[in-house]
């Protein structure tokens, strides 16, 4: 009896694996970034590059950092949705240009509308590898306590925006209200 | 004689074209010490654009930043752990050619020895069945046969 048990049963796992290894997307790494602290940063802006950009400013508030770039087609895809998460006007929206042509960029946002509060400039690329940035576009959610709470690293979508950010943001937000 | 020359001849052009293709060319340090650490670790960095190419041999331009990275990490003194410990803390384990031993992937480098161990334990196990039966057999009821 056991003879037929054990192989049948070592065979139900094994494909109960597989079977699972098969729905997962083998390019998605999870972020080690999620529970952690923020990497700090200081880069001008992309608009006025007297004029700087940095995550101290933030500090206590809920907020979104995406990363993107002129040369990203993802970018392009998902600007709209920017524009229009922006205009719920939930979460200040942080723009990270990276490794782009500050011209183009600028270009780009007067053209396709502009849904960032602020945009920093990250023409080395610096920033973009403290946050394990590896491909744009790539949006993380921060809590008010400078911890990142969730990362998003594809095109932004109203789905995704509705049922993964939008929970967390509220939370995030009640959970700030509840600790003062 | 000309066919030694066309395999010769044939053997250069290929060591050749190896050498066009290797993507970071220049060299980062005159010191050769510093340099072999700079080839070694670049060479089990994974590059996370193109997952399967180490960042030594990608062209993207994250591996070209990732590498400048670790050319001023070992300008500035650092040590390869240190420098292997700021990836992981940015790209996860994952960046990693030689993964190390975690509690998430213990039981994948323990898998080998759990089997080695099942499997002794199975093999005693039929051979001490084996035996009984046959130092049984004679004393058996259809022992007769032999």
């Amino acid at each position: 009896m056991w003879k037929f048990i054990i192989p049948f049963g070592l065979f139900v796992v094994l494909a109960a694996f597989l079977y699972v290894g098969l729905q997962r997307d083998p390019s998605y790494i999870p972020s080690p970034l999620i529970g952690k602290a923020a990497p700090e940063f200081s880069l001008p802006s992309l608009q006025d590059a007297a004029y700087p950009v940095s995550s101290a400013d933030l500090k206590g508030r809920v907020w979104v950092f995406n990363v993107w770039g002129t040369w990203c087609g993802g970018c392009r895809q998902e600007h709209a949705v920017l524009v229009e998460i922006a205009k719920q006007n939930v979460v200040p929206l942080i723009g990270l240009d990276w490794k782009d042509d500050n011209a183009a960029a600028q270009q780009w946002l007067r053209e396709l509308g502009n849904p960032y509060a602020a945009v920093a400039s990250d023409s080395e690329g610096r920033v973009a590898i403290d946050w394990g940035v590896y491909g744009a576009p790539e949006t993380f959610l921060i809590g008010p306590d400078g911890t990142v709470l969730y990362t998003h690293i594809a095109p932004m979508t109203m789905e995704v925006w509705a049922k993964e950010f939008l929970p967390r943001i509220e939370a995030a937000k009640s959970g700030k209200g509840g600790q003062t | 004689m000309t066919r030694i020359l066309r395999a010769l001849l044939l053997a250069l052009t290929l060591a050749w074209a190896g050498g066009a293709l290797a993507i970071d060319t220049e060299r980062a340090f005159d010191d050769p010490a510093l340099q072999a650490r700079y080839d070694s670790i670049t060479r089990e960095l994974r590059c996370l654009v193109c997952q399967n190419e180490t960042i030594a041999d990608s062209n993207a331009t994250l591996a070209g930043d990732l590498r400048r990275e670790v050319r001023e990490m070992i300008a500035a003194g650092q040590t390869d752990d240190q420098i292997r410990d700021f990836m992981i803390a940015r790209y996860g384990d994952f960046v990693l050619y030689r993964p190390r031993m975690t509690r998430m992937n213990f039981l994948l480098w323990a898998a080998p020895v759990l089997l080695l161990v099942l499997g002794a334990f199975a093999v005693v196990r039929v051979v001490r069945r084996r035996a009984a039966e046959a130092a049984l057999e004679p004393e058996g009821p259809e022992g007769g046969q032999s």
